[in-house]
C-alpha cells in the first residue's frame, strides 16, 4: 500500500511538471502583458524595455521557465506583474474558497446520503420520484443561474421585506466591521450561506443519484436478503448491513470531487465577489496586466496538488472501506 | 419478431437468435447483449430452421436490434417528450430569423421594454428584440456542443479503440497522454485556451475544438475498457481465425458492441458542454460580443436581474430547459442501449 502511494504521488510529481511546462508556453504565448503599456503614447521606449527587463519578457522562454521553476523549488512563488507577492495572495484566496468548499462539502454529502438512501429505500415512490426530478433540475442548471437566482430573487427580496440585510450578497465578510469575535464569525457567516447554498445544490443532485445507485445495488444483493430473513430488526439492516457498504463508492466520488471543486468555484466566486482561487486565476488572465504566467502557474500547482493528493487519498480510502480491493 | 422480453423467459426465442448467430457470424456483434444467455441455452439448440428461410433471418436481424432499442427508448415518455421539445427548440433556433420580425443583431426603437406582444420576451438596454437574441443564443449553444460531441466522441473513440485492442506499447503511451490531459485541472485549460481564443475572435467552432479536447477523455477511458473485455471474445478470435484484418474486426466486430456506451456518452457530453460554453461566455471567455450565446445574455442580464427580470430569466429559462431535454434523452438512451451503465455524470 504504502509502495502504492508513493508511485503515485511520484507520478502525480512528474505529470505536474509536465504541465507546469505546457501551461507556461501557452500562457506565456497567449498575449503581451505590456500590451497597455505600448499602446499608450505618452510611454517612452526605454519605459517599456524597462518594463519588459524587469518582468524577464525579454529572455527566452526557456531561461523564464527555469527561473520561475528554480524559484519555485525554494518555495517561492514570485511575485504578480502588477508587483505583489504572489504567496501571501495565494493564501488568501485558498482560505476564501475553502471556506465556502468545506462547508458545501460536508453539507451536500449529508444531503447526497439521506435523499439517495431515502430514494433507495423507498424506490419509485413520490419521494423518490420528487427528488429525482429536483435532482435532475439542479443538475441541469448552470452554477451562474442559479446563484443569480438565489442572490436577485431569493436573498434580495428577503433582504427588502424584512428591510434589514439577513443575507449579504457580496464578499467574504463586511469591511470595517469592528465588533468582537463573535460578531466576526457571525457576519462572516452570514457572507457564506448563499455561496454555500449555491455550491451545495448543484454538488448533492449528482451525488444522491451516486448514492441512490449504490443502495439499490446492496438492498438486491443476497446478504442482506439474508441479513432480513435471520429476523434482524430493519433499522439495523438498513444502517449497520446496507448503509455502511453503500457508502463506499461516495466516498471516493466525494474525495474526488473536493478537488475539482476548489479550483473550479470561479463561477460561484464571480457572483457573490469572493477573492477565492478561481478569480486569482480569472484575474492572471485577463487582469490588467494580462496574461500574468507567475499568477497562472501558481493556482495551476496549487490546484492540481490538491487534485494529485485528493486523487491518492480516494484510493487509499477505498482500499481501507473495501477489503476485496487491493493495489498491487 | 421476438421481442426482448419474451426472448429472456423463452427458451424457443432464445434457440432462434441463436441459431441465426451461427448462420451468419457477423450477426454475433449485435446479439452480445444476451450473449451469455444465449451460450447458456446452447445445449437446446436444435438446427431445424422453423420454417425461417436464411434470408428471412438475415434480412431481419439487424433491423430487430434497433427496433428493440427504439422500442426501449420510445417506452422512455420523459426521453421521448424531452426529444420531441429539444428537436422543437432546434427548429424554432434554426428558422428563428426567417419567420420572425425582428433580427437579433437588428436595434429597434424600443428599449429596456418589458414583454409585450410586440416583444414577447421584451428588450435590452439597447433595443435589441430579446425574443430573436434567445433565439440566436439557443441556436449557438446547441450548435457548438454538437460540434463538441462530434468531435470529443470521435477522439476518445479512435484513443479508446486503438489503446484497447492493441494494448501494450501503444495503450501505455496513449492512456499516459489521456491522463496528463485528465490530471491538469480541465479549468486552467479551458481558460487560458479560451482567453486566447477570445482575444483573436471568439468563434464558436473554435469554442467547440477547446471544448472538445478537453472533454474526449472520459470517453477514451470508457471505450478502452470495453474494447479490452472484448478482446478475449470468442468470436473476435473467430474474425482473426478467419484472416480479417485489424481495421475490420476493429470496425465491424467490435465497434457496434461499444455502440451503447459511446451514444450515451455522446449525449452527456453534449449537456456538459452546453453547460461549459454558457459559463466560459458568462466569465467573459467564450463566445465574443456581436455573437450572441445564452450564456453571454444571462451576464448582460444580471446586472438589471431584478429592475429588468425578463433579461435573465427567459435566456436562463432556455438554457436549463435544453440541458434539462439532453439529459433526459441522455437518461432514455441510456436504458435502452446500455442497461449497465449507472452513471448519472461526467
Amino acid at each position: 500500500m504504502l509502495a502504492f502511494v508513493i508511485r503515485r504521488v511520484f507520478i502525480g510529481l512528474f505529470v505536474l511538471l509536465v504541465a507546469s511546462v505546457f501551461v507556461f508556453v501557452l500562457v506565456a504565448e497567449s498575449g503581451n502583458p505590456l500590451a497597455t503599456l505600448q499602446a499608450d503614447p505618452g510611454v517612452t521606449q526605454a519605459t517599456i524595455r524597462q518594463a519588459a527587463a524587469q518582468l524577464h519578457l525579454n529572455q527566452p522562454l526557456v531561461q523564464r521557465y527555469w527561473y520561475w521553476f528554480s524559484h519555485l523549488l525554494r518555495g517561492d512563488f514570485g511575485t504578480s506583474y502588477s508587483g505583489q507577492p504572489i504567496g501571501s495572495e495565494l493564501g488568501q484566496s485558498l482560505v476564501a474558497t475553502l471556506k465556502m468548499v468545506i462547508p458545501a462539502t460536508i453539507i451536500s454529502t449529508i444531503l447526497a446520503v439521506i435523499t439517495g438512501v431515502l430514494s433507495a429505500v423507498r424506490q419509485y415512490s413520490v419521494w423518490d420520484n420528487i427528488s429525482t426530478g429536483l435532482a435532475y433540475l439542479f443538475y441541469s442548471t448552470p452554477v451562474f443561474v442559479l446563484a443569480i437566482l438565489l442572490k436577485d430573487f431569493v436573498a434580495i427580496p428577503i433582504n427588502n421585506a424584512v428591510g434589514n440585510t439577513v443575507f449579504y450578497t457580496i464578499g467574504e465578510s463586511s469591511i470595517g466591521n469592528t465588533g468582537g469575535l463573535l460578531s466576526s464569525i457571525g457576519n462572516q457567516f452570514s457572507h457564506a450561506v448563499l455561496p454555500v447554498l449555491t455550491l451545495v445544490l448543484i454538488t448533492y443532485a449528482a451525488w444522491s443519484r451516486y448514492q441512490r445507485a449504490a443502495m439499490l445495488e446492496v438492498l438486491n444483493s443476497d446478504y442482506l436478503r439474508l441479513a432480513r430473513s435471520k429476523g434482524l430488526k430493519p433499522s439495523r439492516v438498513l444502517i449497520r448491513h446496507a448503509l455502511r457498504n453503500a457508502l463506499i463508492p461516495l466516498t471516493t466520488i466525494v474525495a474526488l470531487d473536493f478537488a475539482v471543486i476548489v479550483g473550479g468555484a470561479v463561477v460561484t466566486e464571480t457572483v457573490y465577489g469572493w477573492q477565492g482561487m478561481g478569480r486569482l486565476l480569472l484575474n492572471g488572465l485577463t487582469g490588467p496586466v494580462s496574461p500574468d504566467v507567475n499568477v497562472v502557474l501558481a493556482w495551476l500547482m496549487v490546484v492540481a496538488a490538491v487534485v494529485v493528493a485528493f486523487n491518492v487519498l480516494a484510493d487509499v480510502l477505498y482500499a481501507v472501506l473495501d477489503p476485496r480491493i487491493r493495489y498491487a | 419478431m421476438p421481442d426482448f422480453e419474451e426472448r429472456k423467459v423463452g427458451p424457443v426465442d432464445a434457440n432462434s437468435s441463436a441459431q441465426s448467430s451461427q448462420m451468419r457470424g457477423e450477426e454475433l456483434d449485435f446479439t452480445i447483449e444476451q450473449g451469455d444467455r444465449v451460450t447458456k441455452d446452447r445445449s437446446d439448440i436444435t438446427y431445424s430452421s422453423q420454417g425461417d428461410t436464411f434470408d428471412d433471418l438475415a434480412g431481419t436481424r439487424v433491423k430487430t436490434q434497433l427496433q428493440l432499442a427504439a422500442r426501449r427508448f420510445f417506452r422512455h415518455r420523459l426521453a421521448v417528450v424531452s426529444l420531441s421539445v429539444f428537436i422543437g427548440l432546434l427548429i424554432l433556433s434554426v428558422a428563428g430569423g426567417d419567420f420572425w420580425q425582428y433580427n437579433y443583431s437588428q436595434i429597434t426603437a424600443q428599449f429596456s421594454t418589458g414583454p409585450s406582444w410586440g416583444h414577447p420576451f421584451g428588450t435590452d438596454q439597447i433595443g435589441h428584440d430579446l425574443f430573436a437574441q434567445v433565439l440566436r443564443g439557443t441556436l449557438t449553444s446547441i450548435e457548438t456542443s454538437l460540434l463538441v460531441a462530434v468531435i470529443a466522441t470521435t477522439i476518445g473513440t479512435v484513443f479508446g479503440a486503438l489503446a484497447g485492442y492493441y494494448g501494450k506499447l501503444v495503450d501505455a503511451s496513449l492512456m499516459r497522454f489521456t491522463d496528463l490531459v485528465l490530471t491538469v485541472p480541465v479549468l486552467a485549460i479551458l481558460l487560458v485556451l479560451s482567453n486566447l481564443l477570445s482575444k483573436t475572435a471568439g468563434s464558436s467552432v473554435g469554442l467547440a475544438l477547446i471544448l472538445a479536447g478537453v472533454l474526449w477523455t472520459y470517453l477514451a477511458r470508457l471505450v478502452r475498457g470495453t474494447f479490452l473485455s472484448l478482446r478475449r471474445q470468442d468470436y473476435v478470435e473467430a474474425a482473426r481465425a478467419l484472416g480479417a484484418r485489424d481495421a475490420r474486426i476493429i470496425l465491424r466486430h467490435m465497434l457496434p458492441n461499444a455502440l451503447g456506451p459511446i451514444i450515451v456518452n455522446a449525449t452527456l457530453t453534449v449537456a456538459n458542454a452546453i453547460l461549459i460554453e454558457a459559463a466560459l461566455s458568462f466569465l467573459g471567455l467564450g463566445i465574443q460580443a456581436p455573437q450572441v450565446s445564452l450564456g453571454l445574455l444571462i451576464q448582460q442580464g444580471e446586472g438589471a436581474a431584478i429592475t429588468q427580470p425578463w433579461l435573465f430569466v427567459f435566456p436562463a429559462l432556455f438554457l436549463v430547459a435544453i440541458v434539462l431535454c439532453v439529459n433526459f434523452v441522455g437518461d432514455g438512451l441510456r436504458d435502452s442501449l446500455d442497461p449497465r451503465q449507472g452513471r448519472v455524470r461526467e
